[in-house]
């Protein structure tokens, strides 16, 4: 069946057999193009498996960071209408008063992470406070009416849920038929709260342990900004006639910042509000929380090459600060590891390598072979020990697998000594190195570290450190590699330690030595004439350049030193090590093109230079300029370039004939035909369409035969 | 042209005191004609004692652009540009390349390019020969007669059928009343400095045969100021450039219509047998180009499994790649295509056609949003319902609706939906906020095919192709038929009418008055009632169209071409 049609626009395709693709079919597409079909299977599952990981891993430390904001939350709805819980009594002040409480979740720019907080939110509430909650997008809610449709369907929603299916068609039928006022929520209200009241001790006591007896009905907005002003006005002037009626508490989602309240609501309305306001961790914050639990542990095989890293983490900063984004970016970066490196099947936990190597095939070993860090570290063996590792798949097995082991111990290593690090840099002034951990670790990731001018200068600063502060590091050091399971760092603590008593003791020496400076500025007060200042001064710096350091200065020096020890010895890129390609993923030009593509520049080089995609010897031209044998587009929109804000069709036609026919016969006559050949008039014609069809020109009406030009640049 | 630019620079480096060292070079550099000379002279005494001050700004301000260049590198390549390999696009362009603001085109400079290419033989001119800017070429003393030589060395290729080089006629062109008569160009408010201009450009198209641009031996600046002084004349020109593009609103073209190249217009059919018939270029190419697209599939349905949805983007049509994916892998699995060129596709029948034929409901839905909330259920009720769509050209008019996208992105986000779409359109990203981009969760590809759009662009209206109008005249003749005979008159004589003027271009239409009286004398109505009860009748079925003029009469109109109505007259006499 063809999918052409002058009558219709969509066309469905149902297998006859009803034989459908079901998901674990995905293995198979994972297996089509890469040339061994041996591991896929177990490549496929140790992808998806590793990805279901971290999947769980983000949402766990996502409800961790939210887990605050929540807590806070539940604790203001809780008190919100604690009047009205004590039923009747104070009715009469609350009336006076007619205020709404509001939460103000204040929860930054990047909404398309607001969902996953909403959705947490809405849970905690069901769970905890009420089972009345109802989320409001400002898409659904273009008039009060609808907004009070949406409002009450989900409310009687969650009824259903929560008086299981006795009685559910009743609601049903309630639900389509009730004019949705504030009358009838009341009055739905009234017959929830009396019911579940009246119901069955057992299950009173089952529903009254998670919510109270009149539980309030929560309304979040999740996008308050971009609600019409009218309809919010409304709702909460309504709402507010009936607060006595119905414990209503609202919940805006603000993106941008609290002012926005009162610059869409006028003071009238905002008055009828008792707003409290809750701010949310900012997404930096965040992101830097998910790279410290993600990529600086241990935990996941998986690593992040520099510029892969780089570019997620650009990505996040300079277009979108979304947190899901980079998750997504993370995502995508495993899947394209997992199926672009046929040996990523030994990226899998420590446990399981030794399994995993003794079973590669020989075809697999000798991919490993082709590996090039493989191949530097074959380079730097003896002889001997080269051919085995050439030849002898057996003994390169057992080279593989104590590389691998090397590589995760060198992993471990790294990250203890990269958080020492951040731990000096983090507070220097100027931060040479980088606020965050994120960019230290890129540095390290990138070349040697200890080779840049940036680790020279901070080291130099670290040297200028004050006593008190460098005690604190070396404190927060030897917590960091004390965590550390192994043995690795017992060396490295000790003598830390042993740097810390020795500053205490340090202390205890400082005070007698206290009156010794003899201050020589009093020399300088005598009267003199210039020349002996000038020497006098000369020799104070001498002096001072010389002066033997004093013993804290040495200490300083000292600790210093080996932390710069510390650091050459564990901080070494990642690309250095033998069979690094098998476990950081470093196609970070493949990432952006998926994740940051750049349409508008491609079209441009394909106009322009169509020799970038078309390899044809014809095509190529130097000097930025297009060769006449160019397809028609190209040429069609090279001389549209020359033209200002209209086009005459004619002339471009001719010009157009005039390119073509000199590529099609440069010797011919060109002269003699004065019309312009049909073909040429056609080919010119899609040319021209599919200008517009791309955007670059529409028809005008200011001119009989003329189109307008719609882009600039690109010339 | 040359003049005016002169004078632009001249007011700006008075009024803005503006670097103007560029000016410094110009008078030897453009086409200024020697009648003009002297005023130019004199305008450069003036000038030469403010350049002195300005070539120290400049400097710095070239220094600015040095240092802005460089962060823009550092931002590009803080986004990790290493694009190698072959699919990797041109990102090695700066954005800055891409979009820049408009700058002035001289009306003439369409034909010159075209005829630099048509001179440009199988192996590329050397490169100083083919770069030498036409500027430098047009020095006005010398060239004269070395153009003309070397012209004639070229002339093997084409004929040469006036012996006066292109420069000296172009020098006797102010006096001569010949080519003033002859002058095609108009602008639509034209100036009179470019009155010489324009008639430079007539003779350039008149006689396509005459090399448009002599390039003539010229010599070129002292080799050791050049580099900089190219960079200031860059700079220097994208200023003045700025100024001039957005000085006047006036626009400058050649009044030349289709109507006078005696042109027969093709219509839809014959320009499709025209463009089979006509060869593809480089086949083999593009077929290679497609075939490294193709190896991507596997990966595509991997992606869309795993819950991304992919967007394609690039020059070419994609219509035939998604079809051979489709072809090719999904054939045992339930799919919906969808043209989105098709000029009444709707959203609406997006969802009618998931909610009728995949879903298999009968009924009707009060809003697309109601029709979305049943479709997610019904997929999140039943984990074995998968559908995969494909939509040629996302960004189409009628799709790239705020509400439509709305509506596709909440549908893609589905996880057993799965999407995968093409876009054309320069600006197609532009349809997408944060929101949507992430309810799309798309996975972006690159697939440059250079294949013509065919399909795409055969629904669209054409600018060149001529309407057939037989649609137009069916109809007509079938609204036609089911009025009374008295309504055919009324439309006949209204028809007629409108043929007789058809010579008047600023016909406004027959006016109701003088309608009514004509209907009356020809015993078709006897009330201006009934009349307007025809015509109501006729406004309906878009017949007519009414405009009030501007002294408030009403003046009705047959939207229908001259040609139609012709055939529509034919007909009916046909048949009465």
């Amino acid at each position: 069946m063809s999918t052409c049609s002058v009558s219709k626009g969509c066309f469905v395709f149902k297998p006859s057999t009803k034989k459908r693709r079901l998901s674990d079919k995905t293995a198979h597409d994972f297996r089509c193009t890469s040339n061994d079909s041996e591991d896929t299977e177990l490549r496929f599952v140790t992808c998806q498996s590793l990805w279901n990981q971290i999947k769980s891993e983000t949402e766990q430390i996502q409800e961790n960071l939210n887990k605050q904001l929540l807590d806070n939350l539940v604790s203001f709805l809780s008190r919100s209408h604690s009047d009205f819980q004590e039923k009747t009594t104070d009715w009469t002040c609350r009336m006076k008063f007619r205020e709404i409480p509001t939460a103000a979740l204040v929860l930054g720019v990047n909404v398309t992470d607001h969902d996953l907080t909403f959705r947490g939110l809405s849970d905690v509430l069901q769970d905890n406070i009420t089972p009345y909650v109802a989320l409001l997008e400002a898409k659904d809610c273009p008039g009060i009416k609808n907004l009070m449709q949406k409002l009450m369907g989900q409310l009687m929603k969650c009824d259903i849920d929560v008086d299981s299916l006795e009685d559910e068609d009743c609601v049903q039928v309630s639900q389509n038929r009730i004019r949705c006022s504030m009358p009838s929520l009341i009055s739905w209200y009234d017959s929830v709260t009396k019911k579940t009241n009246s119901e069955t001790p057992s299950k009173k006591r089952n529903s009254s342990s998670r919510h109270w007896q009149s539980p309030p009905v929560v309304v979040i907005f999740k996008d308050m900004e971009s609600f019409t002003t009218k309809v919010l006005q409304d709702f909460i002037v309504i709402s507010s006639q009936h607060i006595h009626e119905l414990p209503l508490v609202l919940i805006f989602g603000i993106a941008t910042s609290p002012m926005i309240i009162h610059r869409l609501l006028p003071h009238s309305v905002s008055s009828l509000l008792c707003i409290e306001l809750f701010q949310s961790l900012s997404c930096k914050e965040h992101l830097s929380t998910i790279i410290d639990k993600l990529l600086l542990t241990s935990q996941f095989p998986f690593k992040l090459g520099e510029k892969v890293l780089q570019v997620l983490i650009n990505i996040f900063l300079y277009h979108d600060f979304s947190v899901q984004n980079f998750i997504k970016g993370f995502q995508l970066c495993i899947v394209e590891h997992f199926y672009s490196q046929p040996l990523s099947v030994l990226c899998c936990h420590l446990a399981d390598i030794k399994k995993r190597v003794y079973s590669l095939s020989h075809d697999q070993c000798e991919s490993i072979r082709r590996l090039p860090s493989f191949r530097r570290y074959v380079e730097k063996q003896e002889s001997g020990k080269q051919i085995e590792l050439l030849t002898n798949d057996s003994f390169l097995k057992e080279e593989t697998e104590k590389l691998l082991g090397d590589l995760h111990v060198y992993h471990e290593n790294y990250v203890r000594i990269l958080r020492c690090l951040h731990v000096f840099t983090s507070s220097l002034p100027k931060y040479p190195l980088g606020k965050q951990i994120r960019e230290l670790h890129c540095a390290c990731l990138e070349n040697r570290v200890w080779e840049t001018e940036e680790y020279e200068s901070s080291l130099q600063l670290a040297r200028m450190l004050n006593k008190t502060d460098l005690v604190t590091m070396l404190q927060q050091c030897v917590e960091i590699l004390m965590s550390s399971s192994g043995k690795e760092f017992d060396r490295a603590v000790e003598k830390l330690k042993e740097f810390l008593t020795q500053f205490q003791n340090l202390e205890a020496e400082a005070s007698q030595e206290r009156d010794v400076s003899v201050s020589p500025q009093k020399e300088l007060q005598k009267k003199t004439d210039l020349y002996h200042l000038q020497k006098t001064l000369l020799e104070l710096k001498e002096s001072r350049r010389s002066k033997k350091l004093t013993k804290f200065e040495m200490l300083r020096f000292e600790v210093v030193d080996y932390i710069d020890s510390l650091v050459r010895r564990y901080l070494a890129p990642a690309d250095e090590r033998a069979l690094h390609e098998i476990v950081y993923f470093n196609g970070a030009a493949v990432l952006r093109g998926h994740l940051n593509a750049a349409p508008r520049t491609a079209l441009h080089t394909a106009l322009n230079s169509p020799h970038w995609y078309l390899k044809n010897q014809a095509l190529r031209c130097d000097g930025g300029g297009i060769s006449n044998k160019a397809p028609d587009i190209c040429i069609v929109y090279k001389l549209h370039l020359e033209c200002g804000r209209l086009i005459n069709l004619v002339d471009w036609l001719e010009a157009f004939s005039t390119v073509v026919m000199a590529a099609e016969e440069p010797n011919a006559d060109a002269a003699s035909s004065d019309q312009v050949d049909d073909v040429i008039h056609a080919r010119f014609i899609r040319a021209v369409s599919e200008l517009e069809l791309l955007g670059f020109i529409k028809p005008s009406k200011q001119k009989t035969d003329h189109v307008a030009r719609l882009t600039w640049g690109g010339c | 042209m040359g003049v005016v630019l002169v004078n632009t620079c001249i007011s700006l480096s008075k009024f803005l005191s503006w670097p103007a060292e560029e000016t410094k070079y110009l008078p030897a550099s453009s086409t200024v004609v020697e009648d003009d000379g002297t005023k130019v002279r004199k305008d450069k005494a003036q000038l030469s004692v403010s350049v002195k001050r300005f070539v120290k700004k400049l400097e710095n301000i070239s220094d600015n652009e040095a240092q802005e260049i460089l962060e823009e590198k550092n931002y590009v390549a803080a986004l990790g540009i290493c694009a190698q390999g072959i699919m990797g696009n041109g990102s090695n362009i700066s954005g800055g390349e891409v979009y820049s603001f408009q700058t002035p085109k001289r009306s003439n400079k369409m034909a010159e390019l075209a005829s630099e290419l048509a001179q440009t033989p199988e192996k590329n001119v050397a490169p100083d020969d083919s770069k030498c800017p036409e500027k430098m070429a047009k020095t006005p003393q010398s060239s004269k007669r070395s153009g003309s030589n070397k012209v004639q060395q070229r002339s093997k290729k084409k004929e040469f059928v006036s012996t006066t080089p292109y420069r000296l006629r172009k020098r006797l062109a102010a006096p001569d009343p010949y080519l003033e008569s002859e002058s095609e160009y108009s602008a639509s408010c034209s100036e009179e400095e470019d009155e010489d201009e324009q008639k430079e450009v007539s003779a350039v198209l008149s006689d396509q045969k005459t090399p448009a641009k002599t390039k003539a031996a010229s010599t070129p600046p002292p080799r050791n100021s050049l580099a900089k002084k190219n960079k200031e004349q860059k700079m220097g020109n994208l200023v003045e450039e700025y100024f001039e593009a957005h000085s006047s609103s006036k626009v400058l073209t050649s009044d030349r219509t289709l109507q006078k190249l005696r042109k027969r217009r093709l219509d839809q059919q014959t320009l499709r047998d025209l463009l089979k018939n006509a060869p593809l270029a480089y086949a083999a190419e593009i077929r290679n180009l497609n075939q490294q697209h193709e190896s991507l599939f596997s990966k595509w349905m991997l992606q869309l499994h795993l819950g991304f949805n992919i967007v394609l983007y690039g020059l070419g049509s994609k219509r035939d790649l998604l079809e051979k994916f489709r072809t090719s892998l999904l054939q045992d699995s339930v799919h919906l295509v969808v043209n989105g060129y098709f000029p009444s596709i709707t959203v609406r029948s997006i969802l009618n056609s998931i909610t009728e034929e995949v879903l298999d409901h009968i009924g009707t839905f009060r809003s697309p949003l109601d029709q979305l909330e049943f479709i997610t259920k019904r997929f999140k009720e039943d984990s074995s319902l998968e559908l995969y769509v494909l939509i040629h050209n996302l960004d189409s008019q009628m799709l790239r609706g705020e509400r439509s996208q709305q509506i596709l992105a909440q549908l893609s986000s589905l996880p057993s939906i799965y999407l995968i779409a093409s876009i054309d359109h320069i600006n197609a990203p532009l349809m997408w906020d944060q929101a949507k981009l992430s309810l799309y969760n798309w996975l972006w590809y690159e697939t440059t095919t250079f294949n013509p759009y065919v399909e795409e662009t055969s629904y669209e209206n054409s600018l060149l192709v001529q309407q057939s109008g037989s649609l137009a005249l069916s109809s007509l003749m079938h609204v036609l038929h089911s009025l009374t005979l008295n309504a055919r008159g009324i439309f006949r004589l209204l028809a007629q009418h409108q043929l007789e003027k058809k010579d008047n271009p600023s016909y406004p239409g027959l006016s109701f008055q003088d309608f009514y009286q004509q209907c009356r004398e020809a015993f078709l109505v006897n009330s201006d009632l009934t009349l307007r009860a025809q015509l109501t009748e006729f406004r309906d079925h878009k017949l007519i169209r009414t405009k009030r003029g501007a002294d408030g009469v009403e003046y009705l109109l047959i939207p229908v071409d001259d040609s139609t109505l012709t055939d529509f007259l034919e007909k009916e006499d046909e048949d009465v």
